[in-house]
């Protein structure tokens, strides 16, 4: 099948306005040594035909549906509001593009200058972009504005930043003069006194993570005391989820917040489409990557929206540009808005307090069976190290058997222990056989 | 377009007004036109060295971005910071209230290679 | 009501609210009691709103938005194609929105051989050797072929420092060089808008590291020398990219790999008719020849035994580009479309969308001044230089087509032809839409000569009229934020 329209008779007005018998009349100028019959591949199918292979394609999967899963690590299971789905499949949204021509797309404007207040508000800072690609793109960009302000020097990273997040910063600064300083955290928490330890030559940025890739909370308003005496900038990755609860880490002294918005009414979906979103203090404004929506007055006075400060973007600067982004994560910054708007104010607030007592609830109880501990003994989030008398790997089978996933496997944490997440689409059943099943290791 | 005669430009549409050893740079009534209404100038920090042709600042109108280039080489002594708050003045008093800084002037003998208004003129009028 | 424009934190009411929760598991435990007062938020200044009314404020949003289902969208360099709604569907199966990214690789093996097959599918397509899925975006896959390439001249010992592009080139090409750290050669256009060989042949160096062009160009044009642009570039050791944006016209005709392209980014967003979302989604799935494979982003997806996996020990790889493997969630509507269309449906889109091209440039080369006016791919630019005259620019035309329900195509863009509008009509456009947009075009030409003080005007029928950009970048009013009214 194909989404070509035209009948035959269409194509016979359109040949003889163009004075034409083929198609191929319009490719005289490709040579013919580099034209090919066809590529090989199968033949179309029907719509019908279409659904019974995808699905069985699907149905190669297990999803958190079908398999109860403890596993976050930079992507979490939570409740997504009807509304979302609702909203984001209206394809006055989802079938436009970038707002381009304002007063034909003052829709897709409003909701992202809302998300952009929303995002500013929860994040303690000034001013936040229409979205970037991802949390660990989100860091990476952040990093480049260290460099783009400082043009050299040292960039840290605690050593409890998620290790894709790392991974990714360092492809991204491969090509740049700095190099890069990892902080070893100290029982799961990044400590203040190693920094200054541990680094040598001039800091630029420091780059936490609260709550870590350990589910620690992190102390944001010492690291950034410290990282300011240095006259450096701080950087913190945060999960938006959790700042219903906890303290915006702009208030406590980050000059750039960024992060992964999945957590926000965004689908796991195996790893993506997700959202990164960024955050600065008003001082970093012009140095921010991507698209800015401002509002402003048309003709008449009237309150309307437009894409703003463009003379930072690759459209205009080319190789000057803040970054080279273009199509952003638009869709996914429109679902966090409306997961931020559903949740409201208290909403928010609730479904942090949900995941730090259930998170708690199942930690105390694992510890109280005697056969595993937990590895810090740090305030957490949703996330915490489980360290098991037994070996992880039979842990594991011991789980699978109940079509459990009790967390995740992550070297970083150490041996047999795993990376346990639990959010408020766990409740007292699931947990209590959860604490069951290590009863019983 | 105003092209005062008593001062020097570049190629890249700079002035330069000479005064001792001190140097005063904006950009001309020709450059601010093209631009259009300007809604930011990042300026550069009174201290830095620089050599000729070196960007020092970065003017922003709607649509574009600019660099400005110091037309000689030498020390910025002092910028219109008031064009931080205002850089319309770019536009409005492109040779006065429009200044963006002062530069010491290292090598004197460096001015010879700027133009004059009359070969500036003929310039613009080719583009 | 309508035409409501307050903002939603201007509808909120304390004590409203929509969410719904369980209750706690442990009753009567606070957050306090496992927290430091001292993390604990202070206050957070979010909308309180009821459901209705949420879902009132976004299909009023809704409203005011032009979008491919609504509207024809002749966006150039975008391929504003129809999205096919079977695809949204089947990216709405809990088998793959509910699958975490981290489960163990035997429990998503649909997963791992859909990605695998999508590799192999796009290596056919383009004549690459192997694809690397991960890239969020075209802008993005830039960044991976050039740090790729990057990757590869050093393995060789042999650092090089450019990177050449035309000046018709998209603004992401010199962007995502210069955040690769290569500084950029600008190369001019020829006469007929193609690279022009000679400006070539002199920036060619010993330092260009690659040339990045796009084929068809950004004019719609196809490169007819790209066999002799691509023997220069590899004489001199350097690397051929290839932007595929404007891929769309040689679906079934022919392939960048046989052309010469080492690396080959694509944009599953326009090619391949993923929804773009009102500025993204989008997935730029990056190829290339055998030489830059071992410098490929990790993970890479491998069969181990029975079962696919996920191979993060490759010694040579450039390293991660973006957390997990791309946006899983818009390869597979891509994959979806490649499988329904099959080697025939591709070809025919690839031919409809030229013919559709050539069918418009042809009704308005009358009404309109086309400066490269031949044969063109799947898009073509008009110039309207001729109408400054009256006033008239190429906004104006862009306001104008607004009033009639069309959204304007590309404007300002090629950066090397003056008031330019750049139409790429896309293959699922009817002869009718075509024809009424010749029509809209023809009368809107006629009033800019007649009456052009109406075009300055326009647009008068949306929900707002022109706004003042001047004042948005002067006085950026970019949050919301309670008592502060910043207008
Ligand atoms: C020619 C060209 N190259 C690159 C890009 C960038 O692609 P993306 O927006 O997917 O990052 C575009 C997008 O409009 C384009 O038209």
């Amino acid at each position: 099948m194909d989404y070509t329209p035209h009948g035959r008779e269409d194509i016979r007005q359109m040949f003889e306005s163009l004075k034409i018998s083929s198609v191929k009349d319009l490719y005289s100028n490709i040579p013919e040594k580099i034209r090919i019959r066809s590529y090989g591949i199968a033949e179309g199918i029907s719509e019908p035909e279409l659904r019974g292979v995808l699905e069985k394609f699907a149905g190669m999967n297990s999803s958190v549906k079908n398999l109860k899963s403890y596993i976050g690590g930079g992507a979490y299971e939570h409740f997504i509001p009807a509304v979302i789905d609702d909203i984001c499949s209206k394809p006055e949204f989802y079938t436009a593009y970038t707002p381009y021509q304002a007063e034909a797309s003052q829709g897709i404007l409003q909701s992202i200058y809302e998300y952009q207040s929303m995002i500013c508000e929860l994040t303690g800072t000034d001013v936040s972009n229409a979205s970037l690609y991802d949390g660990a793109t989100a860091a990476a960009e952040a990093v480049l504005i260290s460099i783009d302000k400082y043009d050299e020097g040292t960039v840290a990273i605690s050593s409890a930043v998620n290790p894709m997040y790392r991974k990714v910063i360092e492809t991204y600064l491969k090509s740049s003069h700095c190099n890069i300083e990892i902080v070893e955290h100290t029982e799961g928490i990044t400590d203040v006194s190693r920094i200054e330890r541990q680094i040598s030559g001039k800091l630029i940025s420091f780059i936490s993570q609260s709550p870590n890739f350990f589910g620690c909370v992190e102390d944001v308003k010492a690291l950034s005391d410290y990282v300011h005496d240095k006259k450096a900038l701080s950087i913190v990755i945060a999960n938006p989820l959790s700042l219903g609860i906890l303290e915006a880490p702009g208030r406590n002294g980050a000059d750039i917040v960024v992060g992964e918005g999945q957590p926000l009414g965004i689908p796991l979906c195996f790893g993506g489409p997700y959202l990164g979103f960024m955050g600065v203090k008003k001082e970093l404004m012009r140095r921010l990557p991507g698209r800015i929506i401002g509002r402003t007055l048309d003709k008449d006075g009237k309150k309307g929206f437009v894409m703003t400060l463009q003379a930072r973007e690759q459209h205009i600067r080319r190789e000057k540009a803040t970054s080279n982004i273009c199509s952003n994560q638009a869709l996914m910054a429109l679902r966090a808005a409306v997961y931020m708007v559903y949740m409201g104010k208290e909403g928010m607030k609730e479904v942090g307090a949900l995941n730090i007592c259930n998170s708690h609830y199942l930690a105390e109880g694992v510890e109280k069976t005697g056969k595993a501990v937990l590895k810090f003994k740090k305030p957490f989030f949703n996330e915490f190290v489980i360290e098991f008398k037994k070996d992880a790997e039979e842990v594991f089978k011991i789980f699978e058997k109940e079509n459990i996933l009790p967390g995740a496997q992550v070297k970083e944490a150490g041996r047999n222990s795993i990376l346990c997440c639990v959010t408020e689409t766990k409740n007292k059943n699931d947990m209590d056989e959860y604490i069951e099943i290590v009863r019983k290791l | 377009m105003s092209i005062p005669g008593d001062l020097k430009y570049t190629v890249s549409h700079e002035w330069i007004r000479v005064k001792d050893n001190i140097g005063t740079v904006g950009i001309t009534d020709y450059a601010q036109d093209k631009l259009g209404d300007i809604v930011f100038i990042e300026l550069p920090k009174a201290g830095v060295e620089l050599e000729a042709n070196s960007d020092v600042a970065v003017i922003e109108s709607v649509k574009t971005a600019a660099d400005v280039y110091t037309p000689l080489s030498g020390k910025i002594v002092k910028v219109n910071s008031l064009l931080d708050k205002d850089p319309s003045f770019i536009n409005s008093d492109p040779y006065n209230k429009g200044w963006i800084f002062e530069i010491q002037i290292k090598d004197m003998s460096e001015l010879e290679k700027l133009m004059d208004s009359s070969v500036y003129q003929n310039k613009i009028s080719e583009d | 009501m309508k035409n409501n424009t307050s903002l939603i934190f201007e509808k909120s009411v304390k004590g409203r609210k929509a969410f719904s929760l369980p209750g706690p598991v442990a009753k009567g435990k606070k957050p306090a009691d496992y927290i430091p007062a001292g993390f604990l938020r202070s206050s957070l200044e979010f909308p309180e709103i009821s459901e209705l009314d949420i879902v009132r404020h976004y299909t009023n949003l809704a409203s005011k938005n032009f979008s491919v289902d609504g509207n024809f969208y002749p966006l150039g360099s975008c391929t504003m194609k129809y999205n096919p709604k079977i695809n949204e569907r089947i990216c709405a199966y809990e088998g793959f929105k509910d699958v975490h990214p981290l489960f163990p690789c035997k429990k998503v093996q649909g997963y791992m051989s859909l990605l695998k097959e999508m590799e192999k599918l796009l290596c056919m397509i383009t004549g690459m050797d192997e694809f690397c899925l991960h890239p969020s975006a075209g802008a993005h896959g830039e960044l991976l072929g050039l740090m790729l390439i990057r990757a590869f001249h050093d393995k060789q010992g042999n650092r090089r420092k450019k990177i050449i592009v035309p000046d018709s080139s998209h603004g992401t090409n010199p962007s995502s060089a210069a955040m690769a750290g290569y500084r950029i050669a600008s190369i001019k256009s020829d006469r007929d808008g193609q690279i022009d060989l000679n400006e070539l042949r002199n920036a060619l160096d010993d330092e260009v590291a690659a040339l990045m062009m796009t084929n068809p160009n950004t004019l719609g044009l196809f490169e007819d020398k790209i066999l002799e642009i691509a023997g220069m570039v590899h004489e001199k050791g350097a690397l051929l990219y290839y932007d595929g944006a404007n891929l769309n016209p040689l679906l079934g005709l022919c392939r960048p790999g046989d052309m010469g392209f080492d690396v080959v980014h694509l944009n599953l967003h326009k090619t391949f008719s993923t929804p773009h979302g009102g500025g993204g989604p989008g997935s730029g799935p990056v190829g290339v020849k055998k030489k830059l494979e071992p410098f490929l982003p990790v993970p890479v997806i491998r069969r181990e035994g029975d079962i696919l996996t996920f191979d993060f020990n490759c010694p040579d790889s450039i390293g991660m580009i973006k957390a997990f493997w791309g946006n899983t969630g818009v390869i597979l509507k891509a994959f979806a479309y490649i499988t329904a269309l099959g080697d025939e449906g591709l070809k025919k889109t690839g031919e409809t969308s030229v013919l559709n091209a050539n069918y418009l440039r042809k009704k308005l080369e009358e009404h309109y001044n086309i400066p490269f006016n031949k044969a063109c791919m799947h898009e073509f630019v008009i110039s309207v230089k001729d109408l400054a005259s009256k006033g008239v620019h190429a906004i104006d035309i862009a306001k104008a087509l607004i009033d009639r329900g069309i959204h304007p195509p590309t404007v300002y863009f090629p950066l090397i032809v003056e008031e330019s509008i750049m139409v790429e009509p896309t293959e699922t456009e009817s002869k009718s839409t075509l024809d009424s947009f010749i029509d809209e075009m023809v009368q809107i030409r006629k009033e800019a000569e007649q009456d052009p003080g109406s075009l300055k005007n326009a647009p008068v029928n949306m929900s707002v009229k022109r706004l003042d950009e001047f004042k948005a970048a002067r006085f950026p009013d970019v949050r919301y934020k309670a008592g502060k009214n910043n207008i």
